[in-house]
């Protein structure tokens, strides 16, 4: 292979992996947040005890969400050069101002927390964690903002043989980043809220810690049903968008080859990206697709024909991903449903088939987010700057497919062997569950006044 | 143009600072096996540097951020070129920061001590490979309107060597001092004897590394020119004199502060030697990275410069204040009484 597919294969392995923890993070450091909060209000116990078992999942994950990031921030210079000479200038301020303004904050105040239970009053060591759910979050929006731009280049203008920025304002209020963090932290939050109720089940289905876990559950559901809901409304947002900045992409998302109005969604199609058609249509919903595309039912839809073959993305992928997605993101409404008004009405213990599926569903979500930046990623293709810049222009030039094939292999195998510690000792201490001791955070006096 | 001035001082700021702060953990890191004899103590060490290592590497992760947004042909060219040793620096950074979380994880011998030894080696690389690096970058890097000429191998020429072994063992110093001030008792004795039969050979290193700099690099052109800059090099020398003083009078933290200037003062001594230059060629000046040719639009500049002058301030502020949360030395009955310590 060459060093352009090495390159995108290396791109695609360690930003997924990258982001097998990153959604995680963003849900349930707001969870843990939560959960200590009330214990801070209330004092009881039991908030504390969600607390720290949740809050010590949380952090096994946070590790390797964390050192996998390095890797990120280094690649676009590595196997990216040539983009990141071009678009550097408007770029590279996304990036930097993530790491002044979110990355100090996270890795900061995460000490702070985890190693300050004895060291700072109860209210404050509830504030840090705040602080970094909130940088977490914050995170999330400035990398967004700066992917938002590769699929929707604004704010800038081509000068001195480059991308050079004209007008911050317009890159931070974009609407295709804004839209895509909005759909990007929700789709975080529903995997925290079903990785939460998925555990509870598993203990609830034992018998182990009622009290603890009912608990658990309620807030998890309450709070998945929610984020499932805003995922699939601000999805929807999302799609118009890209419907129209990126015709391809939506094209290839609803497998459109022929431009028309009035456009219908087939719930059983098959593209046959060869003969350039759909080799099964099944099943018409008359008009959707155009309603889904312009919120209006006979709006004209610009079909991958219209476009040099050159210029089109993967279709295959890009629809089947997408389909998958959004099927996945209907589940996750209904589950949640039930979820909620089984929680609340105290009869989740009668309905041990419903938990079941709920600790099946653990995976769920994570593949959902997946899907999600697959649609996202290969439907932009050829483009790594949507209309301004090609993939294939953004390859570093000095790199070898040598390099690039022993880099692949590396990361391949180091993130593997840490992929399966770590989802082993996620599995370990969530099976293990709550711990009864707390006396861990009272300190001896003999070291309290140092 | 001043813009560029400023961002060149911010970029060298942000390596230093990194290099003071992630040089006590890669130090404490390099010592873990040689200086802790039990688990209990080796439990102590990792626990100095817990509350703050996460926070000090994201000055490494700022610093190529702000290369990125800056002088992004210099962020392009020098990532790319060095492909290799960067990739086995980004491996070492993330077994580093696993193995503070996985170790304590699961209870067994051979787990623990399979850590302990990924602890040592993926702290002592990438003191040994920013060495490397930057003494290559104070040679400059063979590349003209080709491209790059070099590989991994050309790297580890002599020059470069010496500068990663001044690296190590200007880490292993400040690291030592650390844990001298970080610990009690005898493991904090440990540390400082350690630190102080260390530094002997720091000082030879160092005066190698300074004679060699003169034949190697063009480092000593904008000192030659404007002689008033020899004090930055002067201060340097004066601070890792200082660092054995004040130790041998038992002042340890003072010694520790005299050493984090030391490193400041290293890496300032060797981007004012650079100075226009970001990345020198060593082929042809013409193909040099200077933060003219490299630079991003005035604009861009002037928004960083309003970003950083607003946030680099509240960070420093935080954290400083998190150090002060956290002066206590740690101590071992403060380790095992407590379930969040690693
Ligand atoms: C739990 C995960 C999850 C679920 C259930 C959904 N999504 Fe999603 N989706 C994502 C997680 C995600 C994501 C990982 O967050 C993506 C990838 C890039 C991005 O910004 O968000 C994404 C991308 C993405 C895109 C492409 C954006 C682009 O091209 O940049 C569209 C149009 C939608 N989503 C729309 C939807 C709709 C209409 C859904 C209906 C329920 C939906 N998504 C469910
Ligand atoms: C963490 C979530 C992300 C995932 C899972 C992801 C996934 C992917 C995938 C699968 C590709 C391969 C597309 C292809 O080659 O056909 C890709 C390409 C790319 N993505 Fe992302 N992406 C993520 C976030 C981002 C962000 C935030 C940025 C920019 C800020 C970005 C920049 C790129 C670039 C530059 C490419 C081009 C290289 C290529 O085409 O392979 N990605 N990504
Ligand atoms: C390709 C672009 C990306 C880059 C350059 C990048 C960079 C980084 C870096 C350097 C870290 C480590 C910070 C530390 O040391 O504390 C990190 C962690 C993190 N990143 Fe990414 N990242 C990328 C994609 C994403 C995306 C798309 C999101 C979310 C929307 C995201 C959210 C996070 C979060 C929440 C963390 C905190 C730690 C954790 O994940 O557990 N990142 N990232």
């Amino acid at each position: 292979m060459d060093v352009l597919s090495l390159s995108r294969l290396q791109f695609a392995v360690t930003c997924m992996f990258h982001f097998i923890f990153v959604p995680l993070t963003l849900g349930l450091s707001i969870l843990t947040a939560y959960m200590e909060t009330r214990y801070v209000i209330s004092g009881d116990e039991t908030w504390l005890k969600m607390t720290k078992f949740w809050g010590k999942l949380f952090l096994i994950n946070f590790s390797l969400g964390v050192v996998t990031g390095i890797t990120m921030e280094f690649q676009f210079g590595m196997n990216w050069a040539e983009y990141s000479k071009y678009v550097g200038d408007i770029f590279g301020a996304p990036l930097a101002i993530e790491a002044t303004v979110a990355f100090f904050m996270e890795s900061v105040f995460i000490g702070v927390w985890i190693f300050g239970w004895n060291k700072v009053s109860k209210s404050f060591h509830a504030v840090s964690i705040w602080l970094v759910a909130i940088a977490t979050n914050l995170s999330g929006l400035w990398i967004l903002l700066a992917n938002g731009w590769m699929q929707h280049p604004v704010g800038y203008v081509l000068r001195n043989g480059r991308a050079e920025m004209v007008d911050f304002l317009a890159m931070v209020t974009n609407p295709y980043g804004v839209l895509k963090f909005g759909h990007q932290i929700v789709s975080g939050y529903t995997v925290a809220a079903f990785f939460v109720m998925g555990i509870s089940a598993w203990h609830l289905l034992r018998k182990n810690q009622p009290k603890f876990f009912t608990r658990s559950f309620k807030l998890a559901a309450v709070f998945g049903l929610v984020s499932a809901i805003l995922v699939g409304v601000i999805g929807d947002f999302h799609a118009v968008e890209v419907a129209k900045t990126q015709p391809t992409k939506f094209a290839a998302m609803e497998s459109v080859w022929e431009t028309k109005k009035g456009v219908g969604m087939n719930l059983i199609l098959l593209p046959d990206e060869k003969r350039e058609c759909n080799a099964i249509e099944r099943l018409c919903i008359p008009n959707m697709v155009s309603l889904l595309a312009f919120h209006q039912p006979d709006a004209e839809i610009k079909g991958l024909k219209e476009f040099p073959r050159e210029l089109r993305p993967p279709v295959t992928l890009t629809y089947l991903s997408f389909r998958a997605m959004v099927g996945l993101g209907t589940l996750f409404i209904l589950l949640s449903l039930v979820a909620v008004f089984l929680s609340r009405t105290g009869r989740l213990a009668n309905y041990p088939l419903f938990l079941r599926i709920l600790v099946y569903a653990i995976p769920l979500p994570y593949i959902a987010n997946q899907l999600g930046w697959v649609v996202a990623e290969v439907g932009r293709q050829p483009w790594i700057v949507y209309g301004v810049l090609k993939t294939s222009d953004g390859v570093s030039k000095s790199i070898t497919s040598a390099q690039v094939f022993g880099s692949l292999a590396g990361f391949t195998l180091l993130y593997g062997f840490l992929g399966v510690i770590d989802i082993y000792l996620l599995i370990k201490y969530a099976r293990k569950g709550p711990d009864d001791d707390l006396s861990g955070i009272i300190k001896p006096a003999s070291v309290r006044g140092a | 143009m001043e813009l560029q001035i400023t961002w060149f001082v911010l970029w060298a700021v942000l390596w230093a600072v990194y290099f003071m702060l992630d040089g006590f953990v890669l130090g404490t890191g390099i010592l873990h096996n040689v200086l802790a004899r039990t688990d209990g103590e080796k439990r102590v060490l990792i626990n100095t540097i817990g509350p703050v290592w996460d926070g000090n590497e994201v000055w490494l992760i700022t610093a190529g951020g702000a290369t990125f947004a800056a002088f992004p042909t210099t962020y392009a060219l020098m990532f790319s070129y060095l492909y290799t040793a960067l990739l086995l620096l980004l491996f070492a950074l993330i077994v580093r920061g696993v193995s503070f979380e996985f170790r304590g994880k699961i209870e067994g011998d051979g787990w623990k001590s399979a850590w302990d030894v990924a602890i040592q080696v993926s702290s002592f690389l990438p003191a040994l490979l920013f060495g490397v690096a930057f003494g290559n970058i104070f040679m400059g890097l063979p590349m003209d309107a080709a491209g790059y000429h070099g590989s991994l191998v050309s790297l580890l020429n002599p020059y470069g060597l010496l500068t990663g072994v001044l690296f190590v063992l200007l880490f292993t110093v400040h690291g030592a001092l650390y844990l001298a001030v970080k610990t009690v008792g005898d493991l904090s004795a440990r540390a400082k004897s350690l630190a102080d039969k260390t530094w002997p050979a720091l000082l030879v290193v160092a005066v190698a590394f300074l004679a060699y700099t003169k034949f190697a690099t063009k480092l000593f052109d904008n000192y030659l020119s404007t002689p008033v800059l020899f004090i930055v090099p002067l201060l340097a020398v004066a601070a890792l004199l200082a660092t054995r003083i004040l130790s041998a009078r038992g002042a340890t933290l003072a010694s520790f502060a005299a050493s984090c200037v030391t490193v400041l003062m290293v890496v300032a001594t060797g981007v004012t030697g650079l100075f226009p230059n970001l990345i020198p060629s060593s082929l042809d000046p013409n193909f040099s990275l200077t933060i003219y040719n490299s630079s991003s639009s005035p604009y861009t500049l002037k928004l960083m410069t309003i970003v950083a002058f607003i946030f680099v301030p509240i960070v420093i502020a935080y954290k400083i204040w998190v150090y002060r949360i956290f002066r206590a030395p740690v101590t071992e009955a403060e380790v095992l009484g407590d379930k969040h310590a690693y």
